[in-house]
C-alpha cells in the first residue's frame, strides 16, 4: 500500500524534484514543478497529521531496516505539526514566489533558486520527520548549504556577506550538534532517539552525557538564533529575496525550536534536562533578555525588514520561555506560538515583499503613504502587526494569553508581566509603520504605484488570514499542542 | 590522568580549539574557511578514535577474527565529511562573489564599504 509508505514519500518527493527542477532549465517550467511538489508535500502532511491523531505514532522503518540499527522515521504529534507547518508555508509561498523571484533574480538563476528551494524544504521536513539523530544532522546541513545559496541570491552585495556569516555561524552550530551526538554514540551505542531515551538514564550525570547536553544545546540555540547566539539572523533576514525570508522565517528557526525541543524533552527527558540540571535558570532569562532587548533595537531600525527580523528573534524569546518553563501549559504556549508565529511573520514577510516588488524599497520613508496605493498589501501588514503584538481574535492573542497563564501558574508575575512589556514594545514599531504608511501624504512627486499583483496578495492574505482564523477557532492548534506538550513531559501520547 | 591512552582526544581538543580560534580571530574570509576545516576535521578523528577498538581489526567476516573496529562511526563521519566538503566549496564560491562584488576578502574592509540598500 503506499499510503504506509507515507513518511518517505513526504521527502523523498521532494528531494527527488529538486534536481528534476534544476534539469528543466527553463524558469517557468521548473516553478511548475516545485509548485507541484510542495502542494503534494502540504497533502502528504495533512494526511499524516490525521493518521497520527487517530491512531496514534507511526513508526517507518526505511529500506524495511529495523528500528535500532536502522534509520527510523517517527511521526508524532509534535513533528507531524511541525511538519504540516514547514509544508504549509512551502506550498503558500510557492505561488507567491514566481512575481517576486522574476522580480528580484536574473532569470538564468530561476530553476537553480526553485531547485534549491526544494531542497531547503526536503530538510528542513527531513530534520522533523526523523527519529535517527545522526540522519537529523544530515537533513539539517542540507536545509542550512540550501538556504545560504537562497539568501546569498539577494540583490544587493551584502546578501553574499551575509549569507556568508551565516554559512560560519551555521557550520558551527551543526558542528556542535554532531559532536554531541557523537558523545552520545560514545556512551549509548545508539542513535536511534527512542533507543536513546531508554538507554541514556542510567548514565545519570555521567560526564560525557552532560558534555554532549552542552553542546546539543549550545549548537541548536545558534541554529534558532537564541539571544545572545542570534547575530547572523538579522542580516540574512535582511538581504535575502523576499519570498526566501518569508520562507525561512517562517519554517527554518521553528524546526531548530524543534531541534531543541526533541532533544530536551524526548531524548534527555524532562526529568534530565529540567530538574536534574535546572536549565530553566538558563533558558528563561535568556528568553526574556532576548522578548526586551530585540523588541527595543526594532524600534529603531529604518529597513523594515530588518525590524521584522529583529521581532522574529524576539518571538523566539517567547517560544524558548514556553519551553523553559516546561509545564504542559507552558510548553503547549511554545509549541502554539511556533505555529502562530510562522503564520504570523510569514505573512508579514510577504507583504513586506510586496512593497518591495512595487515600491523597489522596504525603508520605512519609502512608505509614505501606502496605505492609500496599496491598499491591501499594507492592510495585510496591519492585522499580521496585531498578531505580532497579540491583540485579542488574533493568533498572536492566543500564544500569549497561554504564556501568561503558565507563568502565573508557577506565581511568576514578574514574567507575565515581562510578557506584556514586550507585547507594548511590538505595538511601538508596528505603529511606525502604520503611521509612515496611512497618515503621512503620499511625497510629491513620487513615481505612481499600484496595487501588489494577486499571484502575491493571495498568498499574503493566506498566511494573515490563518493568524486571524486560528485567533477564533483555537481547536486545531491548541488541541495539537496540547497533546504534543503532554506526550513530551512523558504522559503518553 | 592517561594521556597517551587519551592522545587521539587530546588531539581533538587541540584541532578544535585552533579551529574555533581561527574561525573567530581572523578577518580574512579565507582564512576563516580554513579554520572552520580544521574545526571540522577535529570532529572526524574524535568519531574515527570512537570507533577504534585495541586490538581490533578491520570489520571483515574472515575467519579466525573475533574483535574488529566499530565500522558505523566511520561510516557515519563518510557523510560528516562529505557534508564539510559541500560547505568549504560553498564558502569558497562565496568568497569569489565577496571578491567581485566587494574587490577584497578582508571582513573589515568589506563591513567599511557603504551598504547599498539597507
Amino acid at each position: 500500500m503506499i499510503a504506509d509508505h507515507l513518511p518517505a514519500l513526504q521527502i523523498v518527493v521532494p528531494l527527488i524534484s529538486a534536481p528534476l527542477c534544476l534539469l528543466l532549465r527553463r524558469g517557468a517550467l521548473a516553478w511548475g514543478l516545485a509548485l507541484l511538489t510542495s502542494w503534494a508535500a502540504l497533502a502528504m502532511s495533512i494526511l499524516l497529521l490525521s493518521r497520527v491523531l487517530r491512531e496514534g505514532p507511526i513508526s517507518y522503518a526505511l529500506g524495511d531496516w529495523a528500528a535500532p540499527w536502522g534509520i527510523e522515521y517517527r511521526v508524532d504529534a509534535v513533528n507531524a505539526f511541525v511538519i504540516l507547518i514547514v509544508a504549509a508555508v512551502g506550498a503558500v509561498i510557492l505561488p507567491y514566489a514566481r512575481r517576486s523571484v522574476a522580480h528580484e533574480i536574473p532569470a538564468v538563476q530561476h530553476s537553480a533558486f526553485y531547485a534549491a528551494f526544494l531542497l531547503c524544504l526536503t530538510g528542513l521536513l527531513g530534520v522533523s520527520i526523523t527519529g535517527d539523530a545522526f540522519n537529523l544532522f544530515v537533513f539539517l546541513e542540507i536545509s542550512s548549504l540550501s538556504s545560504y545559496v537562497l539568501i546569498a541570491l539577494g540583490r544587493s552585495r551584502q546578501a553574499l556577506t551575509a549569507s556568508f556569516q551565516y554559512l560560519v555561524m551555521g557550520t558551527i552550530g551543526a558542528t556542535f550538534i554532531v559532536i554531541g551526538i557523537g558523545l552520545l554514540y560514545m556512551v549509548t551505542g545508539t542513535l536511534n532517539m527512542a533507543d536513546l531515551a531508554l538507554r541514556l538514564p542510567p548514565f545519570g550525570e555521567n560526564r560525557t552525557v552532560l558534555v554532549a547536553f552542552a553542546f546539543l544545546t549550545v549548537g541548536a540555540s545558534l541554529k534558532l538564533a537564541l539571544f545572545p547566539l542570534h547575530f547572523w539572523l538579522p542580516n540574512a533576514y535582511t538581504y535575502a529575496p523576499s519570498a526566501v525570508t518569508g520562507f525561512l522565517a517562517a519554517t527554518a528557526t521553528k524546526v531548530a525550536v524543534y531541534i531543541l525541543l526533541r532533544f530536551f524533552f524526548t531524548v534527555f527527558g524532562s526529568e534530565f534536562a529540567i530538574e536534574t540540571l535546572t536549565l530553566h535558570y538558563l533558558l528563561v532569562p535568556l528568553a526574556v533578555i532576548a522578548v526586551l532587548v530585540c523588541s527595543t533595537v526594532a524600534i529603531f531600525q529604518d529597513n523594515i525588514k530588518r525590524m521584522l527580523a529583529y521581532s522574529s528573534l524576539a518571538q523566539i524569546g517567547y517560544m524558548i520561555l514556553g519551553i523553559g518553563l516546561a509545564t504542559p501549559t507552558g510548553l503547549t504556549a511554545g509549541i502554539v506560538h511556533l505555529f502562530n508565529h510562522a503564520m504570523t511573520k510569514g505573512g508579514l514577510f510577504l507583504a513586506l515583499g510586496c512593497v518591495a516588488l512595487r515600491v523597489g524599497s522596504v525603508k520605512l520613508e519609502s512608505m509614505q503613504g501606502l496605505g492609500r496605493t496599496m491598499p491591501w498589501t499594507m492592510f495585510a501588514f496591519v492585522l499580521g502587526g496585531l498578531s505580532l503584538i497579540g491583540v485579542p481574535l488574533t493568533a498572536g492573542f492566543i500564544s500569549k494569553w497561554y504564556l501568561v497563564q503558565a507563568a502565573l501558574e508557577q506565581d511568576s508575575w514578574l514574567l507575565a508581566a515581562l510578557v506584556l512589556i514586550g507585547s507594548l514594545l511590538a505595538v511601538i514599531y508596528i505603529w511606525r509603520v502604520v503611521e509612515v504608511a496611512y497618515l503621512r501624504p503620499l511625497p510629491a512627486g513620487a513615481a505612481a504605484v499600484r496595487e501588489a499583483p494577486l499571484s502575491m496578495l493571495i498568498p499574503t492574505w493566506v498566511l494573515i488570514g490563518a493568524s486571524i482564523y486560528f485567533g477564533i477557532d483555537t481547536s486545531l492548534t491548541v488541541g495539537v499542542a496540547r497533546r504534543a506538550a503532554v506526550m513530551l513531559l512523558g504522559g503518553g501520547s | 590522568m592517561d594521556v597517551p591512552g587519551l592522545f587521539n582526544y587530546w588531539i581533538v581538543i587541540v584541532l578544535m580549539m585552533t579551529g574555533f580560534y581561527v574561525v573567530i580571530s581572523r578577518g580574512n574570509l579565507i582564512k576563516k574557511v580554513v579554520g572552520l576545516n580544521i574545526f571540522q576535521t577535529s570532529v572526524f578523528i574524535l568519531y574515527i578514535s570512537m570507533g577504534k577498538i585495541f586490538g581490533g581489526t578491520a570489520p571483515i567476516v574472515a575467519p579466525g577474527i573475533t574483535v574488529y573496529s566499530n565500522p558505523l562511526p566511520h561510516v557515519l563521519i563518510l557523510t560528516a565529511i562529505v557534508v564539510g566538503v559541500a560547505t568549504t566549496a560553498l564558502g569558497l564560491a562565496m568568497i569569489v562573489r565577496i571578491k567581485e562584488a566587494f574587490g577584497t576578502v578582508e571582513e573589515d574592509e568589506i563591513l567599511a564599504q557603504p551598504d547599498d540598500d539597507a
